[in-house]
């Protein structure tokens, strides 16, 4: 049935149609860093004249594409899904591309650091080997025993629910590094990696479980969290991090998963 | 410069990347260059859903399968590789399950299905549902699982470095593949891969659009790589404009929505695509929807103040359903566009989506140098390549259903021959061509800028080669494109340093996205016919008297030094289905 939807014409809607320019005066300070030039960090300002509907991610590629082209920063698929741009952006962690200028106060410049923890390379860009080495040490990957049936394995709907929240990990790193247990010993695998291996403790199809929490129980592990949820405030996923920490930290006590 | 030896390089590690390298590394020594870390690749962004007829939900079966992709690539499509996508899609996906991936589960807790665009029950009576999918995640669970399955086999990855160019050597008269030349971004560093086989996943080349559905990276790189060594391009011409992608932004709303149930709608409330595709409607096949939208749209039934969209309708859905199936794409709409789906129907547009055309393979991933001849050692799967199994237009699902399937394909092949091949000489002084290219833009000093080539680039394409195309509007392309090469040549960059020099890379990446646009013009220019996604307003009809016929696109290079493009043709393989007209 055609259901006219005119009706249904509300105000954010009349909002996203516009078609009128709007741009405003925005200024972005931004961390620089580049030991090729200089063995000092420093911040510079950008000011740009940018529409506030515009994400943080196009005010880069503003500056970087017409002001200056050394701006350096990893970025891909501009919607929040790759991974890419965690960033901290007025000190708080977040994804350039999922970040629009309006929701962070144009009215102030705007602060733009690369995420803390791992060390800077060049401006926004750190190093992230450090970050994925803690992920592949928890083995995230499906372990299981005995033969494989030859069509798939069953799985309750209920069963796949339960690990549902930390499969949608895009391994930004925006979690790990705004936990200060993190900042002050790198050593700490960090929330992401224990998201990961949630993902595979609770799904009722892994038998690894026990290994996994035999690597998490170490000193570095999930006993170092001290619950202060900036992982779960940072995370661009809406993942439930501190939760999952929590669950795994159960999982141990108990042995039940 | 450093020389790394390993039998098996792959360019990428997207979806159809690691697929090969998990096969590839249990039987060689294999390196995976790629010039995003694994996870970052755009397979992430794939939500609906892959392609395969198991049966889990209602009766299906892989020949109504073959069929469906013969016709929805309006009969471009090479049968023999449909049937093997087809058959394969069923193990392909048990693959992925028992790796790990975390399907959504029927009651009965076998992996479900939906409905997607094109996919029906017998011959086109009735949509069926042969997506399987993981939410409207369902390329981002591939591409985790995937890589936790490399991290499993202990795949060698070499992150962040850029193939630059393809080595090739003749020897007795024949073109071989020698290895790669690679960038490495951290360093400024070139790197030589001098490797027995050698396999192409590198993805698409959507950016030369404005409004699309692709990264920033996807831009061509492996496909501009093999063409600039003479080798042929396949089927350039045919690009697929998805229906839905987010109005002026072009992110992506999954054809799921509407296998959900959504609705598309003009200004006046109409459901206007059961004027256009009585029986499929909403899920008729992708570039006559994306016509459908922009016929209403000419004819002045678009929503907004200009006229220029139409809507996405998902407010008749429960939201528990809209939750549990769709959350990514509610929560696009609602991060970029400030609306709720729930109440709100979504402003969307044709977004530049899939690159049909690529790197000529056969059925096992070998690359061809002409109609017949394969390039030993030389191998591409995925968006990058052109098997032919999408023909003139893509089915949706069939591009994750691809990745696997070929990605398989060509990582056992190339590991098989590698096995038994001796290395290929280097050619002399093999970094010459990038080393050249990267110094020439380091010191560069003329007056061009990429941003304004690239943006005058996306905005021709836009204007003049999309949904619609006529010899005016394609000949104002070319013509433009030529003038923009030449321009090209002028580009100076800002930043002059090694270490992370992005701005060098983007010049680079504009370079390739030229070099394929031409191609993609010229191929689209000498199509006289209408045929999928390739859409003459001259020509409304397709000819298959005349062009039933894959374009083979050759970069020919004159003895003054001058470039120019030869097209030359090669036949559609056809097995059981006769060209018929396409109805939805
Ligand atoms: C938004 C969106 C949604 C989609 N949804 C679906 C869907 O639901 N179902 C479906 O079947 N299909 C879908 N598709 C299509 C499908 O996702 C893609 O065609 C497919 O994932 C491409 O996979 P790939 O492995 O070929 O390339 P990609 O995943 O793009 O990977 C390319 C790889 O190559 C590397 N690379 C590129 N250039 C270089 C270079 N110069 N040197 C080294 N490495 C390089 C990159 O680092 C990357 O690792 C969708 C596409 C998009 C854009
Ligand atoms: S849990 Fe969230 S914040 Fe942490 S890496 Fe994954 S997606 Fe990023
Ligand atoms: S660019 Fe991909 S997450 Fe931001």
């Amino acid at each position: 049935m055609s259901t006219p939807t005119l009706d249904k014409h509300s105000a954010a809607l009349d909002a996203a149609e516009t078609t009128a320019a709007h741009t405003i005066s925005v200024t972005f300070r931004i961390r620089r860093f580049n030991p090729e030039v200089s063995e000092d960090a420093r911040w510079e300002d950008f000011q740009l004249e940018i529409d506030p509907k515009e994400r943080v991610l196009d005010a880069l590629h503003k500056i970087k594409w017409e002001l200056d082209g050394s701006l350096t920063f990893r970025r891909s698929c501009a919607h929040g899904i790759c991974g890419s741009d965690a960033m901290r952006i007025n000190g708080r962690n977040r994804l350039a591309c999922k970040t629009l200028i309006k929701d962070i106060n144009p009215e102030k410049p705007i602060t733009v650091e690369a995420i803390k923890g791992l060390t800077v390379l060049k401006d926004l860009v750190v190093d992230m080997e450090p970050f994925f080495q803690a992920y592949r040490d928890v083995m995230p990957f499906l372990i299981t025993t005995g033969n494989e049936p030859t069509r798939e394995r069953l799985q309750s709907a209920e069963d796949r629910e339960r690990f549902d929240d930390t499969t949608k990990c895009i391994l930004c790193a925006a979690c790990t590094t705004s936990c200060p247990v993190f900042w002050n010993d790198g050593q700490y695998f960090g929330p992401a990696a224990i998201v990961n291996a949630h993902r595979f403790i609770f799904d009722s199809r892994d038998e690894g479980g026990e290994q996994r929490l035999e690597i998490l129980n170490d000193k570095d592990g999930v006993w170092r969290c001290r619950t202060t949820f900036n992982c779960t405030d940072a995370c661009p996923r809406g993942i439930e991090v501190t939760k999952a920490i929590q669950e795994v930290k159960r999982a141990l006590i108990t042995r039940r998963f | 410069m450093q020389i790394h030896k390993y039998d098996t390089v792959i360019v990428g590690a997207g979806g159809a990347g690691m697929r090969a390298a998990i096969e590839a590394t249990k039987r060689s020594r294999t390196a995976v260059l790629t010039k995003l870390y694994p996870t970052r690749s755009h397979t992430g962004a794939a939500q609906g859903g892959m392609a395969a007829a198991l049966a889990n939900v209602e009766d299906d079966n892989w020949e109504w399968h073959t069929f469906d992709t013969v016709k929805g690539g309006d009969y471009l499509v090479d049968q023999d590789a449909a049937e093997i996508l087809a058959k394969e899609a069923i193990d392909s996906v048990l693959d992925l399950e028992k790796m790990g991936l975390p399907f959504n589960r029927t009651p009965e807790g076998r992996i479900d299905q939906r409905r997607f665009g094109g996919h029906s029950r017998n011959h086109g009576e009735a949509p069926v549902r042969r997506s399987c999918y993981a939410a409207d995640r369902t390329g981002h669970m591939i591409l985790q699982t995937l890589y936790q399955n490399c991290v499993k086999e202990g795949v060698e990855f070499f992150n962040e470095f850029y193939v630059l160019d393809q080595l090739i050597t003749e020897v007795d008269g024949v073109k071989r593949s020698a290895g790669v030349v690679a960038y490495e971004l951290a360093t400024g560093e070139i790197h030589i891969f001098q490797a027995k086989a050698v396999i192409y996943a590198s993805g698409g080349c959507g950016k030369f659009f404005k409004v699309t559905s692709n990264a920033h990276t996807l831009t061509g790189d492996g496909q501009a790589a093999v063409y600039r060594r003479g080798l042929p391009l396949e089927d350039m011409e045919f690009f697929q404009f998805h229906p839905t992608g987010i109005w002026r932004m072009g992110i992506l709303l999954t054809e799921g929505a509407r296998g959900e149930g959504g609705i598309l709608r003009n200004k006046d409330g109409e459901r206007f695509m059961e004027k256009y595709a009585p029986v499929m409607k909403d899920l008729a096949s992708r570039d006559v929807v994306s016509r459908s939208i922009y016929t209403e749209i000419r004819e002045g039934r678009g929503c907004g103040p200009e006229g220029d969209h139409v809507y996405l309708d998902l407010t008749h859905l429960p939201p528990e359903q809209l939750d549990a199936k769709l959350p990514d794409i509610t929560e696009f709409a609602r991060t970029y566009l400030g609306i709720e789906p729930y109440t709100d129907p979504i402003p969307i547009q044709p977004t530049a989506h899939y690159a049909m055309g690529g790197i000529p393979t056969n059925v096992e991933g070998e690359v061809l140098a002409d109609n017949t001849t394969v390039v030993p050692g030389l191998y591409a799967a995925g968006e990058v390549a052109c098997v032919s199994v999408h023909g003139a237009n893509r089915l949706g699902t069939n591009s994750l259903l691809d990745i696997n399937v070929f990605g398989r394909r060509a990582g056992i092949a190339a590991a098989e021959y590698a096995a038994t091949a001796d290395y290929v000489e280097l050619p002399e002084d093999p970094a010459a061509l990038v080393a050249e290219q990267v110094e020439r833009l380091r010191n560069a000093t003329g007056g061009e800028r990429v941003t304004e080539i690239r943006k005058e680039l996306q905005e021709t394409m836009d204007a003049n080669v999309m949904v619609f195309r006529t010899e005016q509007t394609i000949k104002t392309a070319v013509e433009k494109i030529g003038e923009l090469k030449e321009r090209y040549r002028n580009v100076a960059i800002q930043d002059k340093g090694k270490r992370f020099n992005t701005d060098l890379l983007e010049a680079i990446e504009l370079g390739n996205l030229l070099d394929l646009a031409e191609v993609m013009a010229v191929s689209a220019l000498a199509r006289k016919e209408s045929r999928g996604g390739h859409y003459r307003e001259d020509y409304p009809n397709r000819d298959d008297v005349n062009f039933m016929r894959h374009t083979m696109a050759y970069r020919e290079v004159g003895a003054d030094g001058s470039e120019s493009i030869r097209l030359d043709y090669k036949p559609v393989v056809q097995t059981r289905y006769q060209p018929m007209e396409r109805k939805y």
